[in-house]
């Protein structure tokens, strides 16, 4: 079939964007039953502790009280909330509620009732007798301290990542190649620096939330804000001790995820309310309890060593991480990988490299899957060593990227041996370059009022998808009038994966996308997909639509060819019927479609499942230019700049709008999101009055541009874009105020205050802080 | 309590708690597309019009709109198909979740300022939070709205039916 490129590469508008725009009750809460009982969630208020006592009998006195329960209530059987492949590498380190507490926040019981008054008041009356411990609040004490936070014997990790739980180790991990020591010793040039990135919260804006209840069947359904239904289903399963086949999960339109919805944060605790009841059950996140008890950015210190001749070549590469997974360890064994393997491969004359980290336990909130997933704290602290390295050498610091950025065919070692099949990493730098007018305004040009304008740069890659690992599967079938249906189980959050899964499909089939409707993600119904996290949707689920869909032209071909009275290699099909090749005679895909329906043994039907045996990396160069008030140190933000390399782009409005976003977040970063904590380890950012995030008045002009690489085994050329697009702001805002100021900031955020700092203890030594 | 208003130019008498906030209490009257985000009037999810001006209807208390007019995205759909349609067609969309605040908010600052330029835009939306689009594919279907509606803003209409 030949096909004629209609959808790919064009702005289409996103399938249920105008009911979005419109405001259609299509979001959790909007569609659950009206007699839900309310539930929610009593906390602890110390750091750690454990339940000496608890009575809920004044709690369950007060009328419209359904249940109140407890750790007596639940399965005595640890599992990890992580949403990823089973066997999880995440420690199975979790009950439903635990005797013991290990953080402010911490699940202490769960309330249900028939509204929130009666639930607010119940949490009040259930007297609880805390027994409080010592915590571990700095996660630089954490390992071999004497208090241990996992000294349970049921606690279990079922993936081998260097744990040991007596020693708050949550995972270890050392990989090398070549002998760094050796080369950084001989080089030239060597800088050693540590950096320290701050947990950071993904604000999605609609919260966590989840309702549930039992069908027909006395099946438990749950509906959730939800990337990853299909491990949510295996997760309530461990958890509840229920039997997979007995669970159904249910994702709706969802507002937001970035990371934090890969975690099962709220859906466990409803479902046990329907359990133990009965009855449909609903709970919703205030925004405080999103704020304290959720999934956020791992914590981490960064130590980097670089070596470079006498050129500026970079020979060797050594990474040491610190890595604070919290009280619990989801996602702490796999987002420390990222940290090393997704940033050390963009420099693709190393001979060698040495990465090592330690994952640690504390008592603090457990950390989780956020946008980038500890590549965004190793590009913060590569990037920023490569900065500094520039500046030690005197050399642009965009002249040192241009000299030793990866480039297409560079086998990468640090890159799990993978070979570079695509890649426009320099015409990515070029572009940008241009479009900052760098050359112009490097460094910095003083206004004369005060304030001085400085320029930085820094970039980033990602993977697409996890290799060998993720696997998606796609449905779709011919119905009457010979529309589609296509069924997936990839959960588009509002990253608009349902319209481009359909663009991808209807390029396929040639076709236009509005004849082909999209369903997801139901696991009773869709076929299964790990879900949508690790960037993986476009180009693991989008192979599988392109599988799915010439197995089906196969289908629609041998079933006109029965109805000419032809063997299949006589036919092809165009997007509208099959037709003998050497004659005029054909049969509309409509015509085919309503007869399968009528006297038919063979269903136009068929699915596919991919997974892909490398992870192609695509590429941004960020640049930033600000503006910093001399005296008080203050930044602004008057302009970002940034080039994509994600292949083939196969929505442009929504490859610039992830694109914007992702800055976005990471300008907030950059600047001031941080998760704060009191002395006694206390959540003081617990509000979006004291976590601010950025407001449009605070990003500046964000200018994005695409420079395309064709990756071959993306589907139209196409790899991931979701996660790369947040790590370049960090370094590069770090950059433009060293540009400016001679102050490097090796600390997130980027305070005025840590500025001024620098500036006094450089009038001090005369040195760079 | 009882209060007595107009909610989407219908009448309206109910008894109500006298704590109720007026989030709830619209959501109570299916009016689905209000939206929480974060229970501090930081966020702007949850705008209403009442009698005209935006309103955070998390911090403000049923009670008060009594005897008023509340219109929420409900009452607008046809305001809000039109210019939702320029913030789609530049993906602004997104997750959605923060789309009815906004667009209350636009069509308040429609009616409010004549020509507003980008800073005024963006001064005027700065309290409706987003975490999905980094706001410029929002300014760009803002500014094409605006571009566009020009010569039939309903400021210009009432104008020329007035004698």
């Amino acid at each position: 079939m030949k096909r004629v490129n209609q959808s790919v590469n064009k702005p289409i508008r996103k399938k249920d964007a105008m009911a979005l725009v419109t405001g259609k009750p299509v979001y959790t809460q909007d569609i659950a039953p009206k007699d839900c009982l309310v539930v929610k969630v009593l906390r602890s208020p110390h750091a750690h502790a454990r339940i000496r006592a608890i009575n809920t009998q004044p709690a369950l006195k007060i009328p419209g009280i359904a249940c109140v329960l407890t750790y007596k209530d639940v399965p005595d059987k640890r599992f990890t909330l992580a949403g990823q492949t089973f066997p999880e590498p995440s420690p199975y380190d979790r009950l439903i509620l635990d005797e013991t507490l290990r953080f402010i926040g911490d699940a202490v019981a769960i309330v249900a009732g028939e509204n929130e008054k009666v639930v607010e008041k119940a949490l009040k009356r259930i007297k609880v007798d805390y027994e409080v411990l010592e915590p571990v609040l700095d996660f630089r004490k954490a390992l071999d301290n004497k208090v241990i936070i996992h000294p349970e014997e049921s606690w279990k990790s079922l993936v081998n990542v260097g744990a040991d739980q007596k020693r708050n180790l949550c995972a270890h991990g050392e990989d090398r190649y070549g002998d760094a020591d050796a080369i950084i010793r001989d080089c030239a040039w060597t800088i050693e620096q540590t950096y320290h990135t701050k947990a950071n919260q993904q604000v999605t804006m609609e919260t966590f939330r989840t309702f549930t209840y039992q069908d027909a069947f006395g099946r438990l359904t749950c509906v959730s804000s939800t990337q990853i239904p299909f491990h949510a289903r295996r997760i309530l399963s461990n958890a509840l001790d229920l039997p997979k086949s007995q669970i159904r999960v249910i994702k709706p339109r969802i507002g937001g995820g970035f990371g934090s919805k890969q975690t099962v944060i709220s859906e466990i605790y409803p479902a046990l309310v329907t359990l133990k009841t009965g009855k449909p059950a609903m709970i919703i996140y205030t925004r405080q309890e999103s704020q304290i008890a959720s999934s956020p950015r791992h914590e981490m210190e960064v130590t980097v060593r670089l070596g470079a001749d006498e050129a500026g070549i970079i020979k060797g590469i050594d990474m040491q991480v610190l890595s604070n997974t919290g009280a619990y360890g989801e996602h702490g064994p796999t987002t420390v990988v990222l940290t090393g393997h997704k940033s050390i491969p963009l420099y693709g004359k190393a001979q060698a490299y040495r990465f090592g980290y330690d994952v640690v336990y504390t008592n603090k909130m457990s950390s989780g899957a956020y946008r980038g997933y500890g590549a965004t704290q190793g590009i913060f602290a590569l990037e920023s060593a490569v900065n500094e390295l520039a500046a030690k050498m005197n050399m642009d610091p965009v002249r040192i990227r241009e000299i030793n950025m990866v480039d297409k065919g560079d086998v990468m070692p640090a890159y799990f041996g993978e070979t570079l099949s695509s890649c426009a990493l320099s015409r990515c730098m070029k572009k940008a370059k241009e479009m900052m007018g760098w050359d112009e305004k490097y460094p910095c040009i003083d206004l004369g009022n005060g304030k001085v304008r400085s320029l930085g740069v820094a970039m980033a890659m990602q993977g697409s998808g996890i290799a060998g690992v993720d696997t998606a599967a796609v449905s779709i079938k011919v119905n009457d009038d010979g529309f589609y249906s296509m069924a997936i189980g990839a959960a588009d959050m509002g990253t608009g994966c349902d319209t481009i899964l359909a663009q991808i499909a209807a390029d396929c089939l040639n076709c236009s996308v509005d004849d082909i409707i999209v369903s997801g993600v139901d696991t009773d119904f869709s076929p299964y997909d790990t879900g949508s996290y690790a960037s993986s949707t476009t180009y693991v689920t989008g192979m599988a639509v392109v599988k799915t869909c010439e197995k089906l032209i196969e289908k629609i071909k041998q079933e006109g060819a029965k109805r000419l009275d032809d063997n299949i290699a006589a036919v092809d099909f165009d997007g509208d019927r099959v037709y003998l090749i050497n004659t005029d005679a054909s049969i509309s895909l409509k015509a085919l479609g309503n007869q399968a329906m009528c006297g038919n043994n063979t269903p136009l039907f068929t699915t596919a499942s991919f997974s892909s045996p490398v992870s192609p990396p695509p590429f941004i160069v960020g640049m930033a230019e600000v503006e910093i008030d001399k005296e008080t140190g203050a930044v602004d933000l008057i302009r970002y700049v940034a080039v994509v390399d994600c292949g083939t782009v196969i929505n442009p409005n929504l490859a610039r709008v992830q694109t914007e976003g992702g800055i976005a977040q990471g300008i907030g970063m950059a600047l001031y999101e941080d998760i704060v904590y009191t002395e006694d380890g206390r959540n003081a950012s617990n509000s979006l009055m004291q976590y601010k995030i950025p407001t449009r008045l605070d990003v500046g002009d964000i200018q994005v541009d695409f420079e395309s690489s064709y990756e071959p085994t993306g589907p139209f050329g196409a790899k991931s874009i979701g996660e790369l697009v947040i790590s370049t702001p960090p370094p590069a805002i770090a950059n433009a105020v060293y540009n400016g100021m001679h102050v490097q900031i090796r600390e997130l955020p980027i305070t005025a205050e840590k500025i001024v700092n620098g500036m006094t203890a450089d009038e001090k030594s005369s040195g760079i802080r | 309590m009882i209060i007595h208003l107009y909610l989407n130019d219908k009448e309206l008498k109910q008894e109500i708690a006298d704590d109720m906030l007026l989030l709830d209490f619209l959501r109570d009257n299916q009016c689905y597309s209000v939206k929480g985000g974060c229970e501090t009037s930081n966020c702007g999810l949850c705008t209403v019009l009442v009698e005209d001006k935006p309103v955070l209807s998390c911090s403000t208390l049923a009670a008060r709109v009594d005897g008023k007019h509340v219109v929420t995205l409900e009452g607008l759909q046809e305001e809000a198909s039109e210019l939702g349609a320029f913030l789609a067609d530049q993906g602004a969309d997104q997750c959605g979740f923060c789309s009815p605040g906004l667009v209350i908010s636009i069509l308040a600052m429609k009616k409010e300022l004549d020509h507003p330029s980008d800073e005024e835009i963006k001064e005027y939306l700065a309290g409706n939070l987003c975490r999905c689009t980094g706001y410029m594919s929002q300014l760009r279907g803002i500014k094409q709205y605006f571009s566009e509606c020009r010569f039939h803003s309903p400021s210009q209409s009432e104008g020329s039916t007035e004698k």
